[in-house]
């Protein structure tokens, strides 16, 4: 299943897009994910932390990653 | 939008009396207000501008679910959060937060908790510009 995913702040930066479509199986996890984005784009290592959102909400990494989902990457926040 | 909470995510100047308005309540004895603005140094360095960057759709979210867990904690009557988007020069406004509540113990509070959950919780970031170069603030261990 094709799974757009939405990057952010440094993130952005770091990829150079603000989105891409990855292929992902069935029944993969967050954290399976985070080792296909971190396999990837070795530049995300140098980066704090990150969390996950699915569909404008926080999730963990055991979330089960479903067909339509949209995932962003949230670098550690800043507003205020 | 219950309406007893404002909340705005916009890239146009913020408005701390639309706020207060907001909020403004017969029943209410006070309204507390916190209102960010930038500042010209960070550890040292002189800064020149800050831009905010925003995950939009989410971080209304979260700017709301904020409102309404401080509605459900402290005894207030109304609250508005108000964030900008954006190129920001120094001595801008980037938030701004009122309460108004019967008793002004409680505005404070939520005020408080308001902006320090919003600072760990809502996706909008802070890029520092600096003479020589740039940087994201947090984004580094």
């Amino acid at each position: 299943m094709t799974i757009k995913t939405l990057f952010f702040g440094i993130t952005r930066d770091v990829i150079g897009k603000s989105n891409i479509e990855f292929d992902l199986n069935e029944g993969q996890s967050i954290a399976d994910f985070q080792s296909i984005l971190a396999k990837n784009y070795s530049g995300l290592t140098d980066i704090k932390s990150y969390a996950f959102a699915v569909n404008e909400e926080y999730v963990n990494e055991d979330y089960i990653i479903k067909e339509n989902d949209i995932i962003a990457i949230i670098p550690p926040v800043s507003g205020g | 939008m219950r309406e007893n909470i404002s909340i705005k995510l916009i890239s146009e100047e913020l408005n701390l009396q639309e706020c207060i308005d907001f909020v403004q309540d017969d029943a209410c004895g006070g309204i507390a207000t916190f209102i960010g603005t930038v500042r010209n140094h960070t550890k040292g360095k002189e800064v020149k501008r800050l831009e905010f960057s925003a995950y939009t759709s989410m971080a209304i979210k979260e700017l709301q679910k904020i409102a309404e867990r401080a509605l459900e904690k402290f005894d207030i009557s109304k609250i508005a959060i108000h964030h900008a988007e954006g190129l920001l020069q120094i001595g801008d406004i980037p938030v701004i937060i009122a309460v108004s509540s019967a008793h002004r113990g409680a505005s404070f509070k939520a005020c408080k908790f308001a902006i320090d959950t919003l600072k760990k919780s809502v996706p909008i970031w802070k890029k520092e510009f600096f003479k020589d170069g740039e940087v994201w603030v947090n984004a580094h261990p």
